[in-house]
């Protein structure tokens, strides 16, 4: 009974056939699903720090130099890659990427640095946010100094047949 | 230089111990991996032994904290001497996510010397196989810092003390430069 089993078991260890992977001469691709390190498109970020709002291990970080300058740091030392970054992110500029082979002599080696330029409006020296190409298609043929077309989108009375609070009183002209 | 360091000291096999000092368990869990038939370490040499003293190479989990750093420092003082520490998983990396409560101290650099880093939460077995690689000196690190400067955009700097009464209009002193 006992050699019948042992018997059993060497004839599954040889079916088994070669499972080591040679890795790192020969590599299997990753699962789909894989979140490695966050890749940051500089081109694409509009500097709302939302990333450093989100991330739970506190690893991006923000300075602002001057009004213009914003500096924008991932250290990448205790990122977990969860992925609230790319989730949280407006402008779909970080990826996380399907990166693991990061094993390194300096950790410095994992920093991403982004020195973003921020816009700001000439007249109150804040900072805004350029109009969303749905914006823009609404803003299509009017403009808001075009007095008259203004005047023609904003004080449209149509809406305003069945008035449905009396005590809101719109004046109409 | 530190590779050519390792070539020569680590020539042949390492024997590793495994020490974590806080951590969850999952990066435990993947070097284990790493040592099945499946990734095969055993074909670098690489053993785990039970011992510092016998070991070549440290792998460290988890956050140095308060109640094990005392332990952690004992076990590397207790490795002869050409000895590596590898930093496996975030937590022993930079601390983890839990870095600013209050038993952890930090990461492990804090408490021994750190030679490796391999970051990931927790790393794949591939990503620690290629930690032990680039420390053998099979194959060169992949990462690199970035740095991204955006391009200014060519706005003029509008402000009142350049403006200045022309007649009829407004002129703006300084346009031409931009």
């Amino acid at each position: 009974m006992s050699l019948m089993s042992k018997l059993k078991e060497t004839a599954i260890c040889l079916g088994a056939g070669r499972v080591t992977l040679p890795y790192p001469a020969e590599t299997r691709p990753v699962p789909d699903q894989f979140r490695g390190r966050p890749i940051f498109d500089a081109t694409r970020c509009i500097g709302c720090a939302g990333c450093a709002n989100n991330c739970p291990a506190r690893e991006i970080l923000v300075f602002d130099v001057c009004q213009e300058v914003r500096i924008l740091k991932y250290l990448g030392r205790r990122c977990t890659y969860c992925g609230r970054c790319a989730d949280v992110c407006p402008e779909k500029a970080i990826k996380m990427s399907q990166e693991f082979e990061n094993a390194t002599p300096q950790i410095g080696d994992l920093h991403q640095g982004l020195e973003l330029f921020m816009s700001t409006c000439q007249r109150c020296g804040r900072c805004f946010k350029g109009p969303s190409i749905l914006e823009a298609l609404k803003m299509k043929g009017y403009r808001f100094d075009d007095l008259e077309n203004d005047r023609w989108i904003f004080r449209s009375n149509g809406y305003m047949k069945d008035p449905v609070a009396d005590d809101i009183h719109i004046e109409l002209d | 230089m530190l590779k050519n360091l390792c070539q020569k000291m680590f020539g042949r096999s390492l024997w590793v111990y495994h020490a974590n000092s806080g951590g969850c368990n999952g990066c435990d869990i993947e070097v284990l991996n790493v040592l099945t038939p499946y990734y095969d370490v055993e074909r670098f040499g690489i053993k785990l032994v039970g011992s510092p003293r016998h070991a070549d190479v440290m792998l460290c989990q988890g956050p140095a904290m308060r109640s094990t750093a005392q332990a952690l420092r004992r076990a590397y003082e207790a490795m002869p001497a050409p000895k590596l520490v590898f930093a496996i998983g975030s937590c022993a990396c930079g601390g983890g996510i839990w870095f600013d409560s209050y038993p952890v101290i930090g990461p492990v650099e804090k408490v021994i010397p750190v030679n490796f880093y391999i970051p990931g939460c927790p790393p794949r077995p591939e990503a620690i196989i290629y930690g032990v690689a680039v420390a053998l000196g099979l194959v060169d690190k992949k990462t690199a810092p970035v740095e991204f400067k955006q391009v200014e955009l060519p706005i003029p700097q509008y402000h009142p003390s350049d403006l200045r009464e022309g007649g009829k209009f407004v002129v703006y002193e300084k346009l031409e430069k931009v």
